[in-house]
């Protein structure tokens, strides 16, 4: 225990530290209320929040007395409890604004799909780390898919579609681990291909396709291409641009149409689906170059921004505390991850760099998703901001991620 | 590239974030006005408007409170809707109705269920509020008229529309904002500065504190008080002896520019808009375009001035020195000014030879056409002779606005060379002095309107001078200081030779054609003047029964009044302006009237048969003028 705590990343959990901080300055801001009854108002969010902060320390102080074989160990176990929890939702769990995501322990609701990342992350680590395991080989990326497929697919009909998405982020530490870079190609270019599609219409993005195969054909003759395998790349993309734009059309739905033209620019409707949205931009770009102050948003105050307190907070850092507080919150968030990237680098063991990965994956999607959605340039999906969000089980959840790795981190001279 | 792709991911989504960040915090600056926009409330405290006096501080326009009914419709309990609509004099269907409509425009914010009711009505209702939860009363201020005359000088006030909103920054939609009159020009003056409230709001428009603990509240400030020139009672006997006529009167203080009056026939009273019943009554006055209540023609009717424009002829002709006052000419019952047979200006019977003097008191044609052409013969061409002539007229202040402190005008008309070049159309044709002879008695192209004719005998009066006429005399007891209203205009005539026309004017009254209108212990200059008008009825051009016009200053010797008096279609000069000049005349040196047989004459004479005329297929109905209650 004493070397592994002179051995832990103090600069990640400054980081850390600093952002849980200013994370609940903002939701204090965000949430304060006249009619509080002093700082130990258990109804107020804010001191709430602070009891989480509280508690998550303590968290912290056991996940780094266990020793760090433990997580290795039974990662298996731990992933199987988080699958069993998330499963029995469908039986014994408590709706809350429209989704079945937690449990009602009396006391507390307890949400099983912030700790399923942590357990998943275990679980594809400990998988990956298997000497027996290659990823190129497609049996083996059909079982590293399973993993991280089945939490996501018992996370969706909750439903909390945004949660599930994140588990995109396994595919950073897959790539890392020998995941053929086509499967990365394929899926950007699916996603150009989606938004083009949306944007210009099927119509020109087939005909795109078709004069940029044949640009690259005609090129590239003397090379002798191979012809088929060409055309039929074009065919197949032609194929998914049309599919894509039936099932835009047809398939979605009016609000989840709404979401991607919102961020498209296609329509501007301040009192509808937009509204959240418009609301964010407005109170960010009210704050200017060094906020209105803190406790000083007019935005804030007036509860324009639905949600503010949980996946909304950084419109708060934005309208309070201008583009430099702003930058300062992205760059913390930056550095933080190329911080832990960094730290995973240097694992000796495979388990440890592949969990390292996948936790910098968790928290950058986080990080992405939540702050292009707040200042409009993602579509609204409603995931938290690691750290900084409110919510007790979202922010032990990520304390749980993050400090299982400084704790592996910390006994890397152990072995 | 294993090891790349993420750490590259992360860098571009960071610099991704802080561009767009950029973007809306620095470049887009739209935002900030947004943010303005829906959450903070901004609040008006809206000073006293400034009370408005006569020349001898009578009280004329103040404030009354007026009370608004409002409802804040999630507040509003159950109640005895019965009750509540007898309470406020509406049926219950309404009341309910007007409860609907706040509640579509917002359940949380207040809304006007019934506005501007009376201090009498609000005294009774204030004792039931209590048992309407939800309701309240809300003070506003509004103009409190203590006289019924003046309307046209006096103006109104009214809610601002976009057009002023756009324009001018300072109003808000539900602004009061003067209109017409001294409310209009003195705007800034009377209605001070409304202070500023800024008010946090959350996002269901609640109150909920002040912003920024008020650092960018501005308190209000009051409205300046206003001492107008009127002399109101003088203004009050005006309207009264133009009952049943049309047309305007305009009362000059020669020695200050001043206006002592300023009449336009028919008016109305001001207090009709005021409260609950303005726009009804207001409605009513704009449609009424057979009489036009709210035509302004004191200053917006331009008439020719017919024989009292003589007088400026003949001072002309003396700064010319085309003639001296003694030079002689003979009236043939008219004068021939060109060979052609039409050619003829007809004159009454009267002394002939005669000299100015004694032309300008017979007003005598003959003599003014002659004179005319010489004045306009002695340049080389008529182009000329014609804007010299028109120079020295506009030095009278004719032909162009006047510049007094009033919102609206007319120049009038003066015609010059170029107007005669293209009405003859030169030089294809060319035109000489005789076809312009009708200016020299005040017809043909000449046009001026009331207050031009009434600031013309203030500078005969004066000798050569005028100030510019003016309405304010003080602001908050101090005398304007403007120079536009202090300092002298002078006229291009030489003060020597005013002395014949004063006379001539002088003998109008002794033995000329106002002779029977002296007035004992006063000595009235003055002049008579009938003007032809058409009109155009039914397609055709008619001749309607003349106007009749009446131009006088008194006293003769330091005169106190000068004034000009159109009556429309009111047969000659004598009969009814000449009365009406020498009554008001009267009314204003000595305070009270003695010549009754003469204001009861003019009191129950009507021109309205006349003015009926005008629409053969309609009846002039008496209820439809709002100006006699």
């Amino acid at each position: 225990m004493s070397r592994s705590i002179k051995n832990i990343d103090w600069l990640s959990i400054l980081l850390f530290l600093l952002l849980i901080g200013f994370g609940w300055v903002n939701i204090y801001s965000a949430s304060y209320n006249e009619n509080a009854q002093g700082m130990f108002d258990f109804n107020q969010v804010y001191v709430k929040q602070g009891l989480w902060i509280l508690l998550s320390f303590v968290l912290i102080v056991i996940i780094l007395s266990i020793e760090a074989k433990f997580y290795e160990r039974f990662s298996s176990v731990i992933y199987v409890i988080s699958l069993v929890s998330l499963a029995g939702l469908f039986l014994f769990g408590k709706k809350i604004s429209g989704a079945t995501s937690w449990y009602d322990l009396g006391f507390i609701n307890f949400q099983p799909t912030e700790f399923a990342k942590a357990a998943t992350a275990l679980a594809l680590a400990k998988f990956l780390s298997d000497i027996q395991t290659n990823l190129k080989q497609f049996k083996h990326q059909l079982q590293a898919l399973a993993i991280i497929v089945i939490p996501a697919l018992l996370i969706l009909p909750q439903p909390d579609a945004g949660s599930a998405l994140v588990y995109v982020a396994f595919l950073f530490a897959m790539y890392r681990e020998d995941l053929p870079a086509n499967y990365f190609i394929v899926g950007i270019a699916g996603i150009l291909l989606f938004v083009f599609t949306l944007l210009f219409g099927a119509i020109w993005v087939a005909v795109g396709i078709v004069l940029l195969t044949g640009l690259f054909l005609l090129k590239n003759r003397r090379k002798k291409p191979n012809y088929f395998k060409w055309a039929l790349t074009a065919v197949v993309g032609i194929v998914f641009v049309f599919s894509v734009d039936f099932i835009f059309h047809n398939v979605f739905e009016q609000r989840h149409r709404d979401r991607f033209n919102i961020v498209l620019g296609k329509e501007v409707d301040p009192r509808g689906i937009g509204y959240n949205t418009k609301q964010s931009e407005i109170a960010i770009g009210s704050g200017n170059w060094l906020g209105k102050g803190w406790m000083q948003g007019t935005q804030t105050k007036g509860n324009f921004v639905p949600e503010q307190h949980t996946d909304y907070i950084f419109s708060t850092v934005g309208e309070e505390w201008g583009f430099l507080g702003s930058t300062l919150i992205v760059t913390l968030f930056v550095f933080l991850l190329l911080r832990l990237l960094f730290l995973a680098e240097r694992q000796k063991t495979q388990f440890k760099r592949v969990y390292g990965y996948s936790v910098v994956s968790i928290l950058f999607i986080h990080f992405l998703i939540n702050i292009g959605m707040v200042i409009g340039i993602l579509p609204t999906i409603g995931i938290p901001l690691p750290f900084f969000s409110y919510g007790g089980s979202s922010l032990w959840g990520f304390t749980i991620l993050l400090f299982i790795f400084i704790k592996l981190d910390a006994e890397r001279m152990a072995y | 590239m294993k090891k790349l792709l993420l750490p590259i991911v992360i860098i571009i989504t960071g610099v991704l974030f802080t561009g767009r960040l950029f973007y809306l915090q620095i470049i887009d600056s739209s935002f900030t006005a947004m943010s303005m926009d829906n959450a903070v409330k901004i609040e008006y405290d809206y000073p006293q408007r400034g009370f408005i006096y006569d020349r001898n501080d009578k009280l004329l326009v103040s404030n009354q409170p007026s009370y608004d009914v409002m409802a804040i419709p999630r507040d509003v309990k159950v109640f005895d809707t019965l009750e509540l609509a007898n309470l406020l004099n509406l049926s219950t269907e309404q009341l309910i109705k007007q409860l609907d409509k706040a509640k579509i425009y917002s359940p949380r914010l207040p809304s006007v269920i019934v506005s501007k009711l009376t201090k009498e009505e609000y005294a009774y209702l204030q004792e039931k509020m209590w048992k309407f939860e939800g309701f309240y009363i809300q003070k506003r201020s509004l103009r409190d008229y203590e006289v019924n005359v003046a309307a046209n000088v006096l103006g109104y006030i009214s809610e601002v529309n976009n057009a002023v909103i756009n324009k001018n920054p300072y109003y808000q939609s539900g602004d009061l904002i003067g209109r017409q009159g001294v409310e209009q020009y003195y705007e800034k003056i009377l209605r001070g500065v409304k202070g500023v409230r800024y008010i946090q709001k959350d996002r269901f428009n609640r109150d909920i504190g002040s912003y920024k603990n008020g650092k960018f509240d501005t308190l209000p400030q009051k409205g300046k008080d206003i001492t107008l020139t009127l002399d109101i009672a003088l203004q009050a006997y005006a309207e009264k002896l133009m009952k049943n006529k049309r047309g305007g009167i305009v009362a000059i203080e020669p020695a200050t520019g001043e206006i002592l009056a300023l009449v336009t026939a028919p008016s109305y009273d001001p207090s009709l808009l005021v409260g609950r019943k303005r726009s009804k009554n207001f409605t009513r006055l704009w449609y009424d375009t057979i009489a036009k209540p709210l035509f302004d023609r004191s200053l917006l009717a331009m008439y020719p001035p017919g024989s009292p424009f003589k007088t400026l002829t003949g001072l002309i002709a003396l700064q010319e020195q085309v003639v001296d006052s003694h030079d002689k000419f003979a009236c043939y019952g008219g004068y021939r000014y060109a060979s052609s047979r039409n050619a003829f200006m007809a004159c009454h019977h009267h002394n002939s030879p005669l000299a100015l003097r004694e032309a300008v008191a017979v007003s005598c044609n003959a003599y003014f056409a002659q004179t005319y052409l010489k004045v306009i013969e002695k340049y080389k061409t008529p182009q000329a002779g014609i804007n010299a002539w028109e120079h020295h007229l506009e030095s009278f202040g004719l032909g162009n606005y006047l510049g007094y402190d009033l919102p609206i005008g007319r120049k009038g008309k003066i015609p010059d060379a170029d107007y005669y070049n293209r009405k003859y159309r030169y030089p294809t044709y060319n035109w000489y002095a005789p076809a312009t002879i009708s200016n020299s008695i005040g017809q043909g192209e000449i046009l001026t309107t009331p207050i031009q004719l009434a600031n013309v005998t203030a500078a005969i009066a004066n000798r050569g001078w005028f100030y510019t006429p003016h309405i304010l005399k003080e602001i908050e007891g101090q005398p304007i200081k403007d120079e536009a209203y202090t300092k002298k205009n002078f006229t291009s005539i030489e003060p020597q030779y005013f002395d014949p026309i004063i006379e001539g004017m002088f003998d109008v009254y002794n033995y000329g054609t106002a002779r029977f209108l002296q007035v004992p212990g006063i000595e009235i200059c003055g002049k008579t003047g009938t003007a032809e008008n058409f009109a155009e009825i039914g397609g055709k051009r008619v001749q309607m029964t003349d106007h009749s016009i009446f131009i006088a200053f008194a006293p003769k010797d330091n005169p106190k009044i000068a004034l000009s008096v159109f009556v429309e279609n009111g047969y000659w000069g004598s009969r009814y302006a000449g009365r009406i000049a020498s009554l008001l005349i009267e009314k204003y040196l000595k305070g009270e009237v003695t010549q009754t047989q003469r204001e009861e004459w003019i009191l129950s004479h009507s021109l309205e048969e006349e003015y009926a005329k005008f629409h053969p297929e309609k009846e002039v109905k008496e209820e439809a003028k709002p100006s006699d209650p």
